[in-house]
């Protein structure tokens, strides 16, 4: 089945080159959650419904979602990582829209009254 | 059809290698601080051995309970902490770790030409994590206990129950990281570190399967943490979440916790079938029936098992769409499994049967599996499940597939690669006779549950009506048959390791590259690097011939 090689055991091809965004784009960045730190207390506070529906717990998701997002791309740096890592974080995103949707089919479907 | 060959018998004299991972370096420390992928497997397997007869001791006070009518040996409080602490104790710190953080630690690096995993630091911290995670859940036990069954259903864990709900919450959070740190570990090194020429499709089918286990732990464990936070916060702070006075939904906790727990069931049973994939074409002497479907199906089972949770809820008000697209999709996991199933008996057509005590494990594992499995579907029909969850037949159903399963699949690998891990052959003789003794208890244990749980009687109440008891005695009689099948491995492995025939490199006359080299195998596992030029499990035959 094999034959033996006389090098030394190949290690993990770490991808080491990790590309390093500038100053400014993270202060851009921290700046931009920041303000949604802020839009998100505003929000708070306001009586926002639509038809009759509240839409603030929507509105504080989509803020942090927004600013989770953000993380994720730029602190962590999964922008400029390979294809494997980016893979590995919408699988995980995925996987979270299955948990969300197939509650979701209880929850929109159930006899509440 | 198959071709009936008597034990495989070592008549070669070996010796054992003077420089390998266990005479490495004898010091206390050199265990406890080492990054050794095989050591660290050696730690796990001490550590769950601990708490399997813990959980063990729980299961006995339990068919101890049960085999009078009345609930004359426990009190119910008592009783409902014996039951619980048992699946803790169990599922958390034995089950989910077993096959994986032991056989997956000790082979994977080996199986692919690797001289360790890719993080050997993490793979050591995750031992410790482990420990700790382990000592807290012990700590809760023996502070107390806990009495809301393994699965804490909201509210009674969150609002009524006064025992240690948190620190055992606390306990199986901490080892929760184990299991992730250990995922991870699996799937960078499976990625990154394989030997030239070992592709996806030349690894071994144990390797695939912990690669889909791997996936699970890592996406599924972070959901039971936040769900266990959250049972912590509703409990400390009153936060309303689960409980409806609060404004809470019992239900959702039951779909947070299912959402893990349910593939949690296939990070348990997937490394167990890679056990069994490679036994089977071992003792068969012959290449695999159906290579890519049994990988592509361990993929397959890692996928389903996430879409599958809610058939635990049927009864408990979810919505009947919701309980129909879930008791569809359940079906379909069958599909996956079967087909492992199928391939395996395919792999025994026309090979050299042996029968060494690896193999009857693995008989075992495919009969009680099979069962489970197939009760499993009475559990995914929506109508039959209203009249059986909650009964005893649940209980004998996922026993047949954790122990009938799961246990005997680690029990089959423990003994298909201890000459690998300590360089010596077990005592077949004995060897033989215990895995009989698993085979013949457990069935005596858990086929009288079936029977029962059909008639009616409920799970997680210490006393019932006497007309149930000549099934219940026979159950409890079947649980110290095999107390004494887990208890025998214990005495001849040990004795093994001083008197055992020493083994060589390959007793088994397997493929596979953890064969290639010496048992016990050097600390770096090769001493020149592998290159694999052709498929696994190559024993001889033509492509297409089966």
């Amino acid at each position: 089945m094999t034959a033996h090689q006389q090098t030394e055991h190949q290690q993990p091809h770490h991808e080491s080159v990790h590309h390093i965004g500038s100053l400014f784009t993270y202060a851009l960045i921290f700046g931009a959650l920041l303000i949604g730190t802020g839009l998100t207390v505003w929000a708070a506070f306001q009586n926002i419904e639509v038809g009759g529906i509240s839409l603030n717990a929507p509105i504080a998701l989509i803020i942090a979602t927004v600013k989770a997002t953000l993380v994720v791309l730029y602190f962590m740096h999964v922008k400029d990582s390979s294809r494997l890592t980016k893979i590995t974080v919408i699988s995980g995103v995925f996987w979270l829209g299955i948990l969300l949707t197939l509650t979701m089919t209880d929850f929109l479907t159930r006899a509440w009254h | 059809m198959s071709t009936a060959v008597t034990d495989v018998v070592v008549t070669e004299t070996h010796v054992m290698p003077e420089e390998h991972y266990l005479n490495a370096d004898h010091s206390l420390k050199s265990w406890l601080l080492t990054q050794d992928h095989k050591r660290i497997a050696i730690l796990y397997m001490l550590t769950i051995t601990f708490f399997f007869f813990v959980g063990g001791i729980m299961a006995s006070l339990v068919r101890l309970e049960l085999l009078t009518p009345a609930g004359d040996l426990l009190e119910s409080d008592t009783y409902n902490k014996a039951f619980t602490m048992h699946g803790v104790m169990m599922i958390f710190f034995f089950l989910i770790p077993s096959v994986p953080a032991t056989l997956g630690n000790f082979l994977i690096p080996m199986m692919i030409g690797a001289k360790d995993l890719a993080f050997p630091k993490i793979n050591l911290l995750s031992w410790y994590i482990f420990v700790v995670g382990a000592c807290f859940g012990l700590a809760a036990m023996i502070t107390g206990g806990v009495d809301t069954g393994w699965t804490f259903y909201a509210p009674l864990s969150t609002t009524y129950s006064n025992t240690n709900v948190i620190l055992t919450a606390v306990g199986i959070l901490i080892a929760g990281f184990a299991s992730i740190f250990t995922g991870l570990n699996f799937i960078v090194t499976i990625h990154k570190m394989r030997a030239p020429g070992q592709t996806w499709f030349r690894l071994p089918l144990f390797v695939w399967a912990h690669y889909a286990a791997s996936i699970i732990m890592v996406l599924g464990t972070p959901v039971i943490a936040i769900t266990l936070i959250l049972v912590a916060l509703e409990r400390g702070f009153h936060i309303g979440i689960f409980d409806p006075r609060l404004g809470g939904d019992p239900i959702l906790f039951q779909h947070m916790f299912w959402f893990y727990s349910h593939p949690a069931v296939y990070i348990m049973i997937l490394p167990g079938m890679g056990v069994i994939s490679e036994v089977v074409t071992t003792f068969s002497h012959k290449r695999i029936f159906g290579y890519k479907a049994i990988a592509f199906s361990s993929v397959a089972i890692a996928v389903f098992g996430f879409l599958v949770w809610a058939h635990h809820m049927f009864i408990a008000g979810i919505s009947m769409y919701a309980a129909l697209i879930f008791s569809l999709i359940s079906f379909l996991v069958a599909i996956p499994s079967a087909i492992k199933v199928f391939n395996w008996s395919a792999t025994l057509y026309k090979g050299s049967v042996r029968w060494n005590t690896p193999m009857l494990y693995a008989f075992g594992f495919i009969g009680l599996f099979t069962i489970g499995g197939l009760t499993g579907l009475f559990l995914a029909a929506l109508g039959l499940d209203v009249h059986l969850t909650e009964t005893y037949f649940i209980v004998a159903h996922f026993h047949y597939v954790m122990v009938g399963g799961m246990v005997l699949a680690y029990l089959c690998g423990i003994h298909h690669w201890w000459p690998k891990m300590t360089g010596r052959l077990y005592p077949e003789l004995p060897a033989k006779l215990s895995a009989l003794l698993v085979f013949v208890g457990f069935n005596l244990t858990f086929m009288p549950q079936f029977i029962l749980g059909y008639l009616g009687m409920p799970r997680r109440y210490h006393s019932y009506p006497p007309e149930w008891q000549v099934l219940n005695v026979l159950s409890t009689a079947g649980a110290s048959i095999l107390a004494i099948g887990f208890l025998l491995p214990m005495l001849y492995l040990v004795w093994s390791l001083k008197y055992g025939q020493v083994a060589g490199p390959n007793p088994w006359e397997s493929t596979g590259l953890e064969w290639e080299t010496s048992s016990p195998p050097p600390s770096h596992n090769f001493h020149e690097t592998p290159v694999v030029t052709s498929e696994p499990y190559n024993y001889g035959e033509k492509e297409g011939e089966v």
